[in-house]
Order: C-alpha cells, then structure tokens, then sequence
C-alpha cells in the first residue's frame, strides 16, 4: 500500500499533466457547446421551418450516435476527405458538438416553459424579441435549465476520457500509459478516478453557487 | 385616439370577431362586457396586437395598421403602436426576477433608452401613485394579487401612453382586493385617461366608464352611455345578460 502511495506521488506529474487537458477539453466543450447550443434553441425556436428543421436534425444526430464514433469520424474519418486535425483540436470540435446538441435540448425546453404571458408583458411595453429574451426570457429559463446543464457539463468531464481513444494526452491515457508501464494498475486508475471525482465535484460545486444566485428572488423579500 | 374599421378575427374557420367597428375619443372610459366567449378580450388584445387580426385597419394615435397584413412585415409599427398603448393583464404578468420597481423602470430604460436615475424617479412617483411606496424593493412574489395588479399599472403608466387597455384586470384577485385595483383605476379615469376596460364588475363599468359596449358573438350588440345602458338596455340579448348580474 505504502508502495502504492509513493507510486501515485511519483506519477503525479503525468496525471496532472493529463488532467490539464481533460480541464481544457472539459472548458472548451462547456464554451463552444453553450454558445453553439444556444444558437441550435434559437433555430429551433424560429418561427422559419428550415431553420428549425435543421437543429432539430443536427440534435437528432449527435444526440443519437455514440461519442466515441462522432470522435473517430472526426479524427479518423474527416482526413479522408482532406481535413486532418491535431488530436486535440479534433477531440475539442467532438466534445463541443456533441454538448451542443444536448445544450440546445436544455435552453430550448427552458425557453418554451416560459408562459406566453411574459412574452406578452415585455411586448405590451414595445420591447423588440431580441429584447424581451435577453430581459426578461433567458434570466428565468436560466433557473429551469441550469439543473439539467450542469449534469450534462459533468458527464462532458467524464466523458473527455473517450478522447484517450483518438491520441490526446489526458488524465485517462496518462494512467493507461503509467500503469502500463508500472503495472501498477489498481492505484492508477484509482488515481484517475479520484481526480475526475474532484474536478465532476468542482463543477457540482460551482453549479450549486450559480443556482442560489438566479434562484434568489425566491428567497428575497 | 383609437378608430378600428371593420376589425375581423377568426382561429381557424371559427369566427371570434365579425367586423368590429369602434372609436375611442381622447379621455375617454369605455368598458366593454358580455358572456365568456364573445370575443371581448380577443378584441382588447388585437387593439395592440397581441393577437393578430384577420383584416381590418386599427388607428392609435398616428400609428395606423392594415390588421390585413402579416404583423412580421411590419413590426417596427406594432412596436411604435405598442408604445402608445399600455396593457394590463388579468394575470398581472409581472417579470418575476425583478423587483417591483425594476418592474415598472424596464420600458422606459429598454424601451425609451431613459436614464436609470430619471427611470427610478419615475417609477418611485408612479408606484407612491398606486399606493405601493415603500415596496419598490419586493419582488412580485412577495406581493399580494392586489398589489401586483397596481405594480402592473404602474408599469404602464410608466411608458406614458395615450391610452391604456385593462382585460379583465380583477378577474384573477381574491374578492377583498378586487376594491384596491378598482379604485387605481378609478382614479385614472379622473385624470380624463383614455381607458378601454373589459370587464365583469358592473357597477364598476356603470360608476366609472362614460360608454358601455356590449359584446356577444363576435359583434358589438349594443353600445351607449353607461348608466343608461345599464337602467334601459335596448336589445334583448343585452337584457339577458345583465338580468343575470342583477339577479344577485
């Protein structure tokens, strides 16, 4: 055990250095994936059916092909058709398209469970669409979309270790290529494990903060 | 102040309103009532557009629109319509994450692009107007029915518009704050507001309206001064619906 021990501290570096990226990966794919998704909601929303047809088959597809085959297309696949990527590059366009199609899902769900009146109430005072959802629409779907968000945020961090798979460095290829070498398996990936449960924890940390603070005119007098 | 020409609406093949024709003077208070189902409150929110007319032309101020065409082609007139035109809402509508008067400040700061500090002056004299200083700072939870409807007053009243429309603005109030929001309104028809009031308080709408319309079916079944529409309704129908509020 005691061997174990000192074999974790040893490895920490490369661990460390694999995390980096799976924080990065995990960011990236939380940013671009928000920004994309809310993009997707609001195509979805159009009252322009080719607008809305097409988000709806964008999430239909990557909410409906694993991952890991989406990662492969990309880094395997795209070459073919001349787009190389770097593993990382490919690995971060994957997890933000992926979180994409699931982020849209989330604010467009939150946005339609917003009662007409509100749309009604800022339109009444002349305010332009624009307006009225950045006012008064998406500060109160914020509340109804954040619970589901940060779960899929946290699978994202957990799901970054697929991109082991197509040559990018992170936390779970970093303990496959110690233990590998060390066989100690059993500490590594325990290692592993235990840092992807402190960054998932961060996250939940971070979540919960973030709710308390859109949900506050709840508890305010 | 509002002239409406041959107003129709139908969803789908049901006819809700079947050529309206109507004009409001300035300073005005008009109530219009009659059954659920007459197409009353269709009427009011087609006045600003919140519901689309069929055909028709609708004149505020000196915004007028052809109800005829698509509202997308002209949405920068809706909005100019819409900023003469204040609403109220039988369900108060109020932003729920801002406080009452953020509430009442957002038009002019979005809208009108008023400075904050003009915006909160304005808003904390028209919210000591409805009866609500001292709660600028609650939010509309924390309010009663009564107190949100006034915050809604106040809201808009704070675009400064030329006439303002009520649907049924007590109808979602406990009994014992029905008063409290009749008496706001009371006291705007006394500054000589124009007022269009779809309602179901009688005795309000005969106290405090100067014309009475009756809506049935679609159409305007009878109209006149208030408190003789209400002593000697002319049409049969109109008959029938007050006898039942007189039966009380």
């Amino acid at each position: 055990m005691e061997a174990g021990f000192q074999l974790a501290l040893d490895s920490a570096p490369f661990l460390l250095k694999g995390a980096y990226y799976t924080v990065i990966l995990s960011l990236g794919g939380m940013f671009f994936g928000l920004l994309l998704g809310f993009g997707l909601a609001l195509m979805r929303l159009s009252r322009f059916k080719l607008l809305s047809w097409t988000a709806r088959v964008y999430v239909s597809f990557f909410r409906g092909t694993p991952l890991l085959v989406q990662l492969f297309l990309i880094y395997y696949g795209l070459p073919q058709v001349g787009i190389e990527l770097d593993p990382i590059p490919a690995a971060m366009i994957g997890f933000s398209l992926n979180m994409a199609a699931y982020a849209c899902e989330i604010l467009r769900a939150a946005i339609a469970s917003i009662e007409r009146g509100q749309w009604e109430a800022a339109a009444s005072i002349g305010m332009t669409r624009a307006q009225t959802l950045r006012r008064a629409i998406l500060p109160q779907a914020m509340r109804t979309a954040l619970p589901p968000l940060g779960n899929s945020f946290i699978s994202l961090v957990k799901d970054t270790a697929l991109a082991a798979t197509i040559q990018v460095p992170e936390l779970f290829r970093q303990a496959q290529l110690v233990s590998a070498r060390t066989f100690e398996i059993f500490t590594m990936y325990l290692s592993a494990a235990l840092i992807y449960w402190i960054l998932a924890s961060i996250l939940a940390h971070f979540q919960n903060r973030l709710e308390d603070r859109v949900n506050r005119h709840d508890l305010e007098s | 102040m509002i002239v409406v020409e041959k107003l129709t609406k139908q969803f789908n093949a049901q006819v809700v309103l079947n050529g309206i024709d109507l004009e409001v003077k300035a300073g005005e208070v008009v109530a219009i009532i009659g059954p659920s189902g007459s197409g009353k409150t269709t009427f009011l929110r087609c006045l600003n557009f919140l519901e689309e007319p069929t055909s028709g032309r609708i004149k505020v101020g000196d915004v007028e629109i052809d109800g005829s065409k698509p509202l997308n082609q002209q949405q920068g007139l809706v909005r100019r319509l819409r900023q003469h035109v204040g609403f109220v809402f039988q369900n108060f509508n109020l932003f729920p994450h801002r406080t009452a008067l953020e509430n009442v400040i957002e038009g002019p700061i979005v809208v009108k692009k008023m400075p904050r500090e003009a915006a909160t002056e304005l808003g904390r004299t028209l919210l000591a107007k409805v009866g609500l200083a001292g709660k600028e700072d609650a939010y509309p939870r924390r309010l009663s029915g009564g107190q949100q409807q006034r915050v809604a007053i106040a809201r808009a009243l704070a675009m400064e518009p030329e006439v303002i429309l009520f649907d049924e603005p007590t109808s979602a109030l406990d009994p014992e704050l029905v008063g409290e929001v009749l008496a706001t309104i009371r006291s705007l028809a006394e500054e000589n507001r124009t007022l269009v009031i779809v309602t179901h308080e009688m005795s309000f709408a005969r106290d405090v309206a100067n014309r009475v319309i009756f809506f049935d079916k679609g159409v305007i079944v009878e109209q006149g001064e208030a408190k003789a529409l209400f002593a000697n309704p002319k049409e049969e129908r109109t008959r029938q619906f007050l006898s039942k509020f007189l039966a009380h």
